[in-house]
């Protein structure tokens, strides 16, 4: 058997074949390929969000050192398959005096963000929903919904608590997407491409020095850090603080409307996870992966379920930020030093010098900012700290 | 090239309309049993006092306008980056004077203490 046969590929040729054969018009068969990828994605989508679950509430038991979920079939697999029999069965309570259109509208918005993130995510070469050329912008337009979403939940629940956590919603969303986007910004800059898949192909070769995590690490941080805000994780899930405004945004849900949000947030997580793999990991890059094209499928799934488990693992491990902290964090340590990463790599892409070369500039420019940042960082905080201010509120450096 | 922009139409088609089905599903199954008691607001059993939606702190829409600028200017810098190797160098220095521009607005944001949560 042919080896380089077994390519995902293959199968939407022979679909098409199969589709040509039977003497449909070429308009026809395009309408049933979108169809068919569209509900594939969303099958797909449905599935890792009941695995995706299942594996985070086991990581959390088992990093907390309790057993999490093991009555329901073997390992506690089937406990999702119960949740949502109990969701699907549950009361649906509506505040009297809500928005009923914006609240009914809220957790449709949020599963329509996921859901339309995915069509941009190569899971192998050429294995992607929608390869359009403006993939990562395409990404940044999609993620704003997601605000939107939990911003109209809160605001029309008609309750307190749900409305300090819409405001939290815009206060760190918006603000954690600048470093999120400024960061992703930097490998299309030395990638040159903005589409998902060329991103990806951009990190071949080199034995997987290629990958922009070795050549660009303080990219692949603050992508990482604003990723976890995004996600809405510990530690900077203040918008569903429990001990502060009892569940933030959703409060006021439950039944399969609770259900939605549940599953978007897991799903954000995961596509988070997977386009920093894409981007920064080298996406369906491994070895052998020219020969035989369906590995990739293997390599790109384990890489984002290793950036999903670290993220389960801060989830577990560190204490919640308080609002000031957190706003600050983003404003003043991670947009300056995307920014001043931007202008070094775009100076030192443009200095000409040969491949290796420029990796191990980017590299060293990588690591300097990183350094000085953190210099600065601690330096301001043990001044604060001595003038007996908050803790974490950095002055600017004299000028 | 549009091609691929018919599966984001099918998917934005399909996305949208799967949850309300989820929710008519459940809507089926499940009691429907409201009172005036259950459907009161949550709020940690007192009865709320005064109007829900009140006037929200100038501080969040400090935060929104800095956004703003923020973000538009990521919508200039994205075809800038994939146009990079094009570009010569005197091109290459105003991208960088266009940044330092932004960098200087947010230092300034930063010394009119806009950054600070009061």
């Amino acid at each position: 058997m042919d080896l380089s046969q077994l390519d995902l590929r293959l199968i939407g040729v022979w679909f098409n074949n199969m589709l040509a054969g039977a003497g449909l018009a070429p308009g026809i068969i395009s309408l049933i390929n979108w169809v068919v990828g569209a509900l594939l994605l969303l099958i797909f989508a449905l599935t890792l969000a009941i695995a995706l679950i299942w594996i985070e509430r086991k990581l959390a038991a088992r990093l907390q050192d309790r057993l999490g979920p093991n009555r329901v079939g073997p390992y506690g697999l089937l406990q999702m398959v119960a949740d949502v029999l109990k969701l699907l069965t549950k009361e649906d309570i509506t505040p009297l005096e809500a928005d009923r259109v914006t609240y009914n509208l809220a957790p449709a918005l949020a599963v329509f963000q996921v859901m339309m993130a995915m069509a941009v995510i190569p899971f192998a070469n050429g294995v992607i929903g929608a390869d359009v050329n403006i993939g990562v912008l395409y990404l940044m337009a999609i993620g704003s919904v997601g605000a939107m979403a939990a911003l109209m939940a809160g605001w029309s629940s008609n309750n307190k608590y749900a409305l300090v956590g819409g405001f939290r919603v815009v206060a760190q969303l918006l603000s954690y997407e600048i470093p999120l986007v400024m960061a992703m910004l930097i490998p299309v800059l030395v990638a040159g491409t903005m589409r998902m898949n060329g991103l990806a192909e951009a990190q071949g070769g080199w034995f997987g020095l290629g990958w922009y995590v070795w050549t660009l690490p303080t990219a692949f941080l603050i992508f990482f850090i604003a990723a976890l805000a995004e996600g809405e994780r510990a530690p900077f899930d203040l918008l569903e603080a429990e001990s502060e405004i009892v569940a933030g945004f959703n409060i006021e849900y439950s039944g399969m409307k609770f259900a939605w949000f549940y599953l978007a947030f897991f799903l954000n997580s995961w596509v988070l996870a997977a386009v920093g793999a894409t981007i920064f990991l080298g996406g369906w890059q491994g070895p052998f992966v020219a020969q035989i094209p369906a590995l990739g499928v293997i390599y790109f799934i384990a890489k984002t379920l290793l950036l999903f488990f670290i993220q389960a693992w801060v989830r577990a491990t560190f204490p919640r930020l308080r609002i000031d902290q957190m706003m600050s964090f983003c404003w003043k340590v991670l947009v300056p030093m995307a920014l001043l990463l931007f202008i070094a790599v775009a100076v030192t892409l443009k200095l000409g010098l040969p491949q290796p070369v420029q990796g191990v500039a980017l590299l060293g420019l990588n690591l300097v900012i990183l350094l000085a940042t953190l210099a600065l960082v601690s330096r301001a905080q043990k001044r604060s700290v001595g003038a007996g201010k908050r803790a974490f509120a950095p002055e600017l450096p004299r000028l | 090239m549009l091609e691929h922009y018919g599966l984001i139409g099918a998917l934005a088609l399909i996305a949208l309309i799967f949850p309300f089905v989820g929710v008519g599903v459940a809507w089926l199954l499940r009691p429907k049993r409201p009172d005036p008691i259950k459907n009161s607001v949550y709020e940690c059993g007192v009865e709320t006092i005064g109007d829900t939606w009140v006037q929200f702190r100038a501080q969040y829409y400090l935060f929104a306008l800095i956004f703003v600028v923020f973000d538009v200017e990521i919508m200039f810098l994205f075809p800038i980056a994939v146009a990079f190797q094009r570009l010569d160098m005197m091109q290459v220095f105003y991208v960088i004077l266009f940044v330092v521009l932004l960098a200087d607005g947010l230092l300034y944001a930063w010394r009119k203490k806009a950054l600070e949560w009061q």
